[in-house]
């Protein structure tokens, strides 16, 4: 018997059940009374923020019992077939908690938020409504004791992510930026269900308890099915979480309303793919091919994403793709063994990065005021728009300040010790096999990127001189308390975050122990010494300090001119400000022929030629031309109907006679 | 006396089913009809003299019904008549595909 059985463990479900109720009553309310805002918002705020208190007591359950094994609570059999039983069961474990949390909690500061931010949208009881299903979705992926509930988990945040991101979905290219997100998504998700299939077929059962027990003993170490199971994972992570081939949904997804932008597409949903990594550590420390994947591939993700950011002008683009760039890191972590420093970074930037997009939320919401005010059709997510905003809004500038020194890796805010962590053990990896040298010089090229585009970004919106409009400026005002107050919430997790995994303390790292062990017990990984370490860290610093003097002194925010008249930029700058031109080459590549496949040959050929012209309309042709035939036979004329009669009278006679 | 009577019969019944095939009034379709009726009456009547008197007793039910129906088959010709001015049956095929 699991010793946290009759703890508040028990009461996990309803965590999920709360948000899930708090979507019925809203998406109820959508309909009967979508001005009831006060109803809405306590419906929507107070059905998170009660899972958030649910969640701290299964915490302090799981502290007080400390389990060595995951709790697995099954609520009824979900399905049967053959030897397979699924089970509708959540599962309390370590790591499932720490999500827990993090989702919770930083949900309900972002509802908290979205009170303001939201306050005037004529769809508000619809945005609760989704942002809750949201909730309750997220929950299940992280709670799920296997792979279908996780999977259901997972394809449910995709579907609120959609309809949030087309959230305004009378514009057009919104509601194609949300289909953008679906359909990108559909790729990754396909790999994930091959790999359930491998797992299924392989290890007969789809609980994370039993796959995680029984794939050491079933599958041989690094070899081709326990590759194969954990690169199909990994697809499915790289659409989820935005990595290279499959970021490009992400940039896309900040059509949304930005509070959705720090929920959904920074601080939770996104990072799935990591949880995912880390639940099935087993798997890919099984698998050393598959692990090198992940590391290269979220390294690259990094730096690319990042050198992106650096020449963005809407102030969202440039926090998605540092979005991008970070679930880059994590999946580094979580490639190169160290699970916990990748939980650890996906922690710490659920804190600064939901920061830094509820402070652009701020902003936008300032400027989208002020222009509001004089009919102005200017762009308010342009920071060639702003500058100078520090004035008008000092809560929203010092929270994002303190989120930009941790983003860039300043100690001793959260983002040093997450993102030092992380490169300490791609590092460590490299005396083994020098791959890994790569993927640390790739992190650490990334970092220097990081702190430029972040620190270019609050140069441009809160130094130099206003750019937003002379008409305009008196009514740039600070947002209300119900926004700034999760903003210093925030900034404050921001601050001590770092503190639940000090190095040479790594609280965390213990915490996850029980979770991680089995998957570290594979790698191979020489930890690195102490000078390497301090020598590491002080290079970390150095990067950081580097990337932040490069943007102070070779950016001029007082030479910047408004959106309108700004020059054409020219050369790489311009190649970086069209993002690669990836979308345009996916488009060529991929999205043309097949949209030239499916008319030509799948709809001119096979539908209308093969199925309408040959089958559908071919048979009909066949009755008509044998109706035809048997109607020649119907001359009318009552003689030759006998002389019929007649013959087969005497057929029939013959026949008897004979 | 049985051959004879049911060749003759035979060669009344063809005649009559010979009629119906080539001929294009109605009328005379109708009484070559009634001449493949009175072959079979002929038929029933030769033979009950070897297998009882049923034949001959079938033979009135059969007259009997012929009556009625040369009735019924002169009513719808006439009516056919006054409808279409006409009881040759090749200008009637109402029914051709």
């Amino acid at each position: 018997m699991n010793p946290l059985h009759g703890t508040a463990a028990d009461w996990v479900g309803l965590t999920i059940l709360l948000p899930f109720l708090g979507f019925l009553v809203n998406g109820a309310l959508a309909f009967v009374r979508p001005d009831d805002k006060r109803t809405v918002s306590l419906v929507g705020v107070g059905s998170v923020a009660v899972a958030f208190l649910v969640g701290v007591a299964v915490f302090f359950a799981v502290l007080g019992k400390h389990p060595e094994e995951a709790y697995v609570r099954s609520y009824w059999t979900w399905m049967t077939a053959g030897d397979l039983e699924i089970h509708a069961a959540l599962q309390v474990d370590r790591l499932s908690v720490l999500m827990l949390l993090v989702v919770t909690g930083v949900g309900s500061l972002i509802h908290l938020f979205s009170v303001g931010y939201m306050h005037d949208d004529p769809g508000y009881a619809r945005y609760f409504a989704y942002l809750n299903l949201f909730i309750a979705f997220m929950l299940v992926l992280v709670l799920g004791a296997n792979f279908p509930v996780l999977f259901v988990g997972w394809e449910g945040v995709g579907l609120c992510s959609y309809l949030l991101i087309g959230f305004w979905f009378t514009d057009r290219q919104k509601a194609a930026a949300g289909l953008k997100a679906f359909l990108v998504n559909r790729i990754g998700d396909a790999g994930f269900l091959v790999a359930m299939f491998l797992i299924y077929r392989n290890l007969g059962t789809l609980d994370f308890v039993t796959v995680l027990r029984n794939a050491p003993l079933q599958l041989a170490p690094g070899g081709p099915v326990v590759t194969a199971i954990a690169l199909f994972l990994f697809l499915g992570c790289a659409g989820k979480s935005a990595q290279i081939p499959l970021y490009t949904w992400l940039p896309d997804a900040m059509a949304g309303p930005t509070p959705v932008s720090a929920l959904i597409h920074a601080a939770t949903m996104v990072t799935a793919g990591v949880f995912l990594v880390a639940r099935a550590g087993v798997l890919f420390a099984m698998a050393p091919v598959a692990s090198a994947v992940v590391g290269g591939v979220g390294a690259l993700t990094a730096l690319f994403a990042a050198s992106i950011g650096l020449k963005q002008w809407d102030i969202k683009k440039v926090l998605a793709y540092s979005t991008v760039s970070q679930l880059g890191y994590m999946f580094v972590g979580v490639g190169a063994g160290a699970y916990a420093a990748g939980i650890f970074h996906l922690v710490t930037h659920a804190f600064f990065k939901a920061l830094l997009f509820l402070g652009s939320g701020s902003i936008i919401h300032a400027m989208h005021h002020a222009y509001h005010h004089t009919h102005n059709p200017a762009d308010a997510q342009d920071m060639r728009n702003m500058g100078g905003l520090r004035a008008y809004l000092p809560t929203t500038f010092r929270t994002m300040g303190v989120a930009t020194l941790a983003i860039a890796g300043i100690p001793p805010l959260a983002g040093f010790f997450s993102k030092d962590e992380i490169l300490a053990s791609a590092f460590g990896r490299g005396a083994d096999d020098p791959f890994w040298y790569l993927v640390w010089a790739l992190g650490a090229a990334a970092a220097l990127l990081t702190a430029f585009y972040m620190t270019r970004l609050m140069l441009y919106t809160f130094y130099g001189p206003n750019r937003t409009g002379a008409a305009e400026q008196p009514h740039l005002a600070e947002s209300p308390k119900v926004m700034t107050v999760p903003l210093v919430v925030l900034a404050v997790l921001t601050v001590l975050g770092g503190a639940i995994n000090l190095p040479h303390v790594g609280t965390l790292h213990r915490w996850l122990e029980p979770v991680t062990a089995p998957a570290v017990a594979y790698t191979l990984g020489t930890p690195v010494s102490l000078g390497v370490e301090l020598g590491l860290m002080a290079l970390a610093i150095a990067i950081a300090v580097v990337g932040i003097r490069l943007a102070m002194t070779r950016l001029h925010p007082e030479q910047l001119v408004p959106a309108e008249q700004a020059p054409a930029e020219r050369g790489f700058a311009k190649l970086l400000l069209e993002k690669y031109r990836v979308d345009e080459l996916y488009d060529a590549v991929i999205v043309r022929p097949l949209v030239f496949f499916s008319r030509v040959v799948l709809w001119k050929g096979v539908d209308a030629g093969a199925i309408d012209g040959a089958g559908v309309n071919g048979s009909a042709f066949v009755a008509r031309a044998l109706g035809w035939v048997g109607s020649r036979l119907q001359t009318g004329q009552v003689s030759a109907y006998v002389l019929c009669f007649v013959l087969g009278a005497l057929a029939v006679l013959g026949a008897l006679t004979r | 006396m049985l051959g004879p009577s049911l060749a003759v019969s035979a060669i009344l019944f063809s005649l009559g089913v010979v009629g119906v095939l080539l001929r294009r009034n109605a009328i005379v379709i109708f009484m070559c009809i009634e001449l493949m009726l009175n072959a079979v009456n002929l038929t029933f009547v030769a033979l009950s003299q070897q297998l009882g008197l049923d034949g001959q007793v079938f033979v009135f039910f059969v007259m009997t019904v012929a009556a009625a129906e040369a009735a019924v088959g002169l009513a719808i010709i006439i009516a056919l008549y006054r409808h279409r001015d006409t009881v040759n049956l090749q200008d009637l095929n109402l029914l051709r595909g």
